[in-house]
């Protein structure tokens, strides 16, 4: 079935430059292997493409049930530069949880 | 030499800015040993030095002091010492400015250290033909042909020299750019009498620091799940109990808000982070894959396990130059039609400075019509028909002139354009400085810090 992100994982974003990083958490290990296999470069992109210009960066630090993205270029120029309302990508975060995930019709979501 | 058992260490300011009940609190709502306060982000330092240029005795966090005043007499009585790299770019001045604070409350015997050497912007040129060359870390390309520009240069420092200043006897130390961890890493190594190379505690104390660098981010400000955090207007800041064996413990003092879990924790290990593998300071290389959390009861969190390696042989400079100006003016737009109108706006305001000879270019241009979800364009559905819109208009450019001409017709829309447009309160704006970063390396044996402690 398909679930929001939202149902397995929390976030937390800010800047990194003109790119934003975008630390994605799950609550358990289940759900890590989930996000693991299917929040990949490219669908985060897919997901980002009217604010990520640039590429993707993935990084796993799996001790913490947790990936890593830097979205670059997605900040309008960054820093003192950009005129956008979210100029530090405080808000990716809760972008990236609007994503719907694959999960199978038995998985436990966590309370 | 000191021999405790816990140290108890505080991050009560995130950044310039943030509230002054952080560090009110900390000191009178539990115990304490070190408050540390991080007033420094990177465009604070060009704006530091912008204000020290128009004023020598300016140029550093000005909160800092009025805050010392507010907390200074309870830190005396539970000897709470504080560390903050409030100094910004005149650690001096505001060392100045919280001597004078003491005097006024009519406090002494209160040892103040000043850490300098991470202001490089006078010797940047002689730094040059020495053979720097503070390639862009990220284009590769040498500084020299914009040396002209630069606003600031700062070197980032790590907890050496602040260690130095808690060894003679400060109680409050002052500097300029260190790292925000190290202002709690230095604590952890004077009273455990750490060296350099203890990197798995140093990293230990880095990760503590990077948990606590940006205040209640970690007790339960900005997350995700915010209806399950307490008594939020009450937020506890952050509380490290650090420990010899390079453990910690993260809380926040009894009876305030918030909460402290893993997964509050882990919200901020991964806040600003790059590679988790490799997380660079001036201190030690922390590894932030061999951090093991656990719960060790309500509002508390175990913190082990944490690898490092020793420092690298250069410094992060972050160097700010002037690049251009900006300018951003808004109207709230009321419906029927909201987006519509702000729509019509927008261009209205782009051809009447044509009109008057003032022309923008496409990729100059910026229109943002809050209320279409420009924050989640493309994810998150937009609402058909919104009851009313925020129009957000502005442009970038070299030229201050043109950028003014054009702030200068967002307002008069107000009563020549289409109807329900309101909210100018903010009235004509202004163009201001773009300042664009730098980011390049500096080696270690060209900076020297130095150290000075005062008694007042």
């Amino acid at each position: 079935m398909k679930i929001p992100l939202s149902k397995i994982a929390y976030a937390r974003s800010g800047d990194k430059g003109d790119g934003s990083n975008v630390g994605v958490v799950a609550y358990n290990a289940a759900g890590y292997e989930i996000i693991k296999q299917q929040l990949t470069p490219e669908r985060v992109k897919q997901h980002f493409r009217e604010i990520c210009l640039g590429d993707v960066d993935r990084y796993e630090a799996p001790n913490l049930l947790a990936l890593n993205f830097i979205l670059n270029d997605s900040l309008g120029g960054g820093g003192s530069e950009s005129l956008k309302t979210d100029a530090q990508g405080k808000t990716h975060g809760l972008g990236m949880l609007f994503m719907e995930i694959e999960v199978p019709d038995d998985f436990e979501l966590p309370g | 030499m000191p021999n405790k058992e816990k140290v108890l260490i505080a991050n009560g300011q995130g950044f310039w800015g943030d509230s002054i009940l952080g560090p009110v609190r900390l000191v009178n709502e539990g115990p304490l040993d070190y408050l540390t306060l991080d007033y420094l982000a990177e465009v604070t330092m060009s704006i530091m030095q912008k204000l020290k240029s128009r004023d020598p005795g300016a140029g550093y966090a000005t909160d800092f002091v009025r805050m010392v005043e507010r907390v200074l007499p309870k830190c005396r009585e539970k000897d709470i010492k504080i560390v903050a790299n409030a100094g910004g770019v005149n650690p001096q001045a505001c060392r100045a400015a919280v001597a004078e604070t003491i005097r006024k409350l009519g406090i002494s015997g209160v040892k103040i250290g000043v850490v300098e050497g991470d202001d490089i912007l006078a010797d940047l040129e002689g730094l040059i033909a020495s053979g720097e060359e503070f390639k862009n870390m990220d284009t590769g390309e040498a500084l020299a042909p914009y040396v002209d520009r630069v606003m600031s240069a700062n070197v980032y420092i790590g907890a050496e020299p602040i260690v130095e200043a808690l060894q003679q006897g400060a109680d409050i130390v002052i500097t300029g750019r260190a790292t925000d961890p190290s202002v709690v890493v230095a604590p952890m190594m004077y009273e455990f009498g750490w060296t350099m190379n203890d990197v798995d505690k140093l990293a230990a104390a880095t990760v503590a620091g990077h948990i606590v660098e940006c205040g209640a981010q970690c007790t339960g400000g900005n997350f995700t799940n915010w209806q399950d955090i307490p008594d939020m207007a009450r937020i506890g800041y952050p509380v490290i109990e650090a420990r010899p064996d390079g453990t910690f413990t993260v809380t926040k003092h009894e009876n305030t808000g918030g909460l402290v879990n893993i997964d509050t924790v882990t919200s901020q290990l991964v806040y600003e982070m790059g590679d988790p593998g490799c997380y660079i300071t001036p201190d030690c290389i922390a590894d932030f894959t061999s951090i093991q959390l656990s719960q060790e009861s309500e509002n508390r969190v175990n913190v082990a396990g944490i690898k490092g390696a020793l420092a690298t042989d250069t410094y992060k400079v972050s160097i700010s130059f002037q690049d251009g100006y900006k300018i951003i003016g808004q109207l709230t737009v009321a419906g029927p039609d909201a987006v519509e109108k702000a729509r019509l706006c927008a261009d209205i305001v782009f051809d009447r400075v044509a009109m008057d000879g003032v022309e923008f270019a496409p990729e100059e241009r910026f229109v943002e019509i809050v209320g279409t979800n420009v924050c989640h364009a493309g994810i998150a559905a937009a609402p058909g028909n919104p009851a009313e819109v925020i129009l957000r208009i502005g442009a970038k450019g070299q030229d201050k002139q043109k950028l003014n001409r054009l702030g200068m017709e967002i307002v008069p829309l107000v009563t020549s354009g289409p109807p329900g447009v309101t909210g100018f309160a903010g009235g004509r704006p202004k163009a201001t400085d773009i300042i664009s970063y730098w980011p390049a390396l500096i080696s270690k044996d060209k900076v020297k810090c130095s150290v000075s402690v005062e008694e007042v």
